[in-house]
């Protein structure tokens, strides 16, 4: 199945991923011949077939709702690229939609 | 002395419980091996004051007359997919190694985590050593080990030649004998592929048998940490020591753990051996058959029984696992966007959306962007039903194929990779051809159930290539682990590849 490059570049726009022109160029000839080898999914009879999520997970257990010690706030901070005020910081982002 | 590193991992930790040498002796003669074959390229952090330091502990428990642990003074690597909280965890990725302004991206820069993985806290409690942090495929995603940011790594048996991926330098370092075990990650054959191109014992545990916690994570539906050892009642140990319930980690199972050393002393005797046809089909190299089917019959000659089995969705395990194993990793992957460790790209003026874009656009390799994409492709609207819903209906079936075969036989055996190990660059140009290389392996990780790889013999020495290691797959029902270890060590009693080992570097 063909992907074509406005498609690889409308799913870079939705993982946050810069690519460059080459990459992109790249990206188009190896998602469409990975693709075309996921379409022979397409002959499988899944008709009444229920979807795998997970296997051996039989139910999610309870723990005791006590209260634990949590990551200190420095220790949580120490491997941030920048931080201010207790928290991590960030460029400045305004919703313009 | 160093002797020790070449005798079974129990061997090492009773001559040290009996005081016959001391963990520093071992964890030294360790280092000197890492520095030794530093050009295999299996360790991106040697952690060797902190190895020094705690084998030191070891000795100084022992002469305070406690009792030491199933793994005292047993040097062990751990692939860098593993949180330690005394060493950098990188995932073989720049995004998870700061930058620092005129100068490559160094490993020793990576991510330091505030706590240990689950698995590495066990091991530590069983006065094991931790000697480093091994390079692997960044993010496990890779079958070569040609995916890490910071070089490959090599076969011992054949330098030229991959390790296998993605836990390569966990493979490597058992294999050229430099640990006496390690830990990976197995999500679609990242413990088994290695360890059959490289001629050891790799076990992937049942789903839910070990825990996650502190792992990477990169399709949380699949991943298991498992051991490798050079033999099976080595790894058997390293799996006892890891195995069990973590409250941390929901999905591990509750179940008690098997007595898997235990186990390698059984007989074989009435034991229900299936061997699926599929896997025995076009594409698989005419030596790596020819072993795998020597090892099966003789292991009808030592009394188990043999059956065909038939698992016809075998072939659609690979488009399966593509899809449900990037779906997961483009939603898992998302964590690594600059906020709150490693790297930021971050250019003045630039809003939160491209500091996100810029900072993945430059600490993702390029197999680590393809299966983002992919994975954000096949969740995206207008597509989730044709391909993520569809591969999960899939997997269904491949799981059914499993629940089929086991209501017949107790264990399945298969060949683990095509072909032998390839040469480095061989197949980096197409990922599908690449990916065809874990095509016996990916179903077991999709069925959820426990699989390891034993080797079963080196292929003769052709024009083309020297003698290479094949290994045997042996598959085994959820949490039966025991018989995996069963099979193996009966296995390596008849096995001519018995007390094989590379050559070593000159």
């Amino acid at each position: 199945m063909a992907i074509s490059r406005e498609d690889v570049l409308h799913v870079a726009k939705l993982a946050r991923l810069d690519l460059t022109e080459a990459e992109v160029t790249r990206m188009v000839k190896d998602l469409g011949s990975i693709l075309e080898h996921v379409a022979e999914l397409s002959q499988v009879d899944t008709s009444s077939v229920t979807p795998t999520a997970y296997v051996a997970v039989t139910a999610a257990p309870f723990r005791p709702d006590a209260v634990e010690p949590g990551v200190p706030r420095d220790v949580a901070l120490a491997e941030a690229a920048r931080h201010a005020d207790g928290g991590f910081a960030v460029p400045a982002f305004v919703d313009d939609g | 002395m160093t002797d020790l590193l070449d005798l079974p991992l129990p061997d090492v930790a009773s001559a040290v419980q009996r005081g016959e040498t001391t963990a520093e002796a071992v964890t030294l003669a360790s280092l000197a091996r890492i520095e030794r074959d530093a050009d295999l390229g299996a360790f991106l952090h040697v952690a060797k004051d902190a190895a020094v330091a705690a084998a030191r502990q070891v000795d100084e428990k022992r002469r305070r007359g406690e009792p030491l642990g199933k793994l005292a003074g047993v040097p062990i690597g751990i692939k860098d997919a593993l949180c330690t909280k005394d060493a950098p965890t990188t995932c073989a990725s720049k995004i998870l190694v700061r930058k620092r302004p005129g100068a490559a991206p160094d490993p020793a820069d990576g991510f330091r985590p505030p706590y240990d993985a689950t698995v590495v806290a066990r091991l530590r409690a069983a006065d094991a050593v931790l000697v480093g942090k091994t390079n692997m495929d960044e993010f496990a995603m890779g079958s070569s080990n040609e995916n890490s940011a910071f070089g490959n790594v090599r076969n011992p048996w054949d330098r030229s030649r991959t390790p296998g991926g993605s836990s390569g330098g966990s493979a490597a370092c058992v294999a050229a004998r430099l640990v006496s075990g390690s830990l990976g990650s197995d999500t679609g054959g990242s413990i088994r592929q290695p360890a059959g191109l490289t001629g050891i014992v790799g076990v992937k545990p049942t789903y839910g048998r070990v825990s996650r916690y502190g792992l990477v994570a990169f399709a949380s539906s699949l991943d298991q940490v498992g051991p490798f050892a050079a033999d099976a009642r080595s790894a058997a140990r390293i799996l006892e020591v890891i195995a069990g319930h973590d409250p941390r980690d929901s999905t591990s199972s509750d179940l008690p753990v098997g007595a898997y050393e235990a186990a390698c002393d059984r007989p074989l005797e009435k034991l229900r051996v299936g061997v699926p046809e599929e896997y025995f089909a076009e594409g698989l190299d005419a030596d790596v058959s020819a072993s795998v089917r020597a090892a099966i019959d003789a292991l009808a000659a030592e009394g188990a029984s043999l059956t065909k089995v038939s698992m016809p969705h075998t072939r659609y395990g690979l488009a399966t696992y593509y899809i449900v194993a990037t779906a997961e990793a483009s939603s898992n992957l998302a964590r690594f966007d600059g906020v709150r460790f490693g790297l930021r790209e971050e250019a003045a003026g630039a809003d939160l959306q491209q500091m996100y874009a810029a900072t993945r656009g430059a600490g993702f390799g390029p197999e680590v962007k393809r299966r983002i994409m992919l994975g954000t492709y096949a969740l995206a609207a207008g597509y989730y039903d044709a391909y993520y819903k569809k591969a999960q209906q899939v997997r269904t079936l491949i799981k059914q194929d499993f629940d089929r075969a086991f209501s017949n036989v107790d264990v399945l055996l298969t060949p683990i990779s095509p072909t032998p190990a390839f040469e480095l660059g061989e197949k980096t140009e197409d990922p599908v051809t690449m990916y065809l290389s874990d095509v016996y392996t990916l179903p077991a990780s999709l069925a959820g159930v426990c699989a390891l790889s034993v080797p079963c013999a080196a292929t003769p020495a052709r024009a083309d290539r020297p003698e290479l290691p094949v290994g045997l797959q042996v598959i085994a029902p959820a949490f039966a682990e025991e018989r995996l270890f069963q099979v193996a060590a009966a296995w390596e009693r008849l096995s001519p590849f018995r007390g094989r080992a590379p050559a070593r570097a000159s």
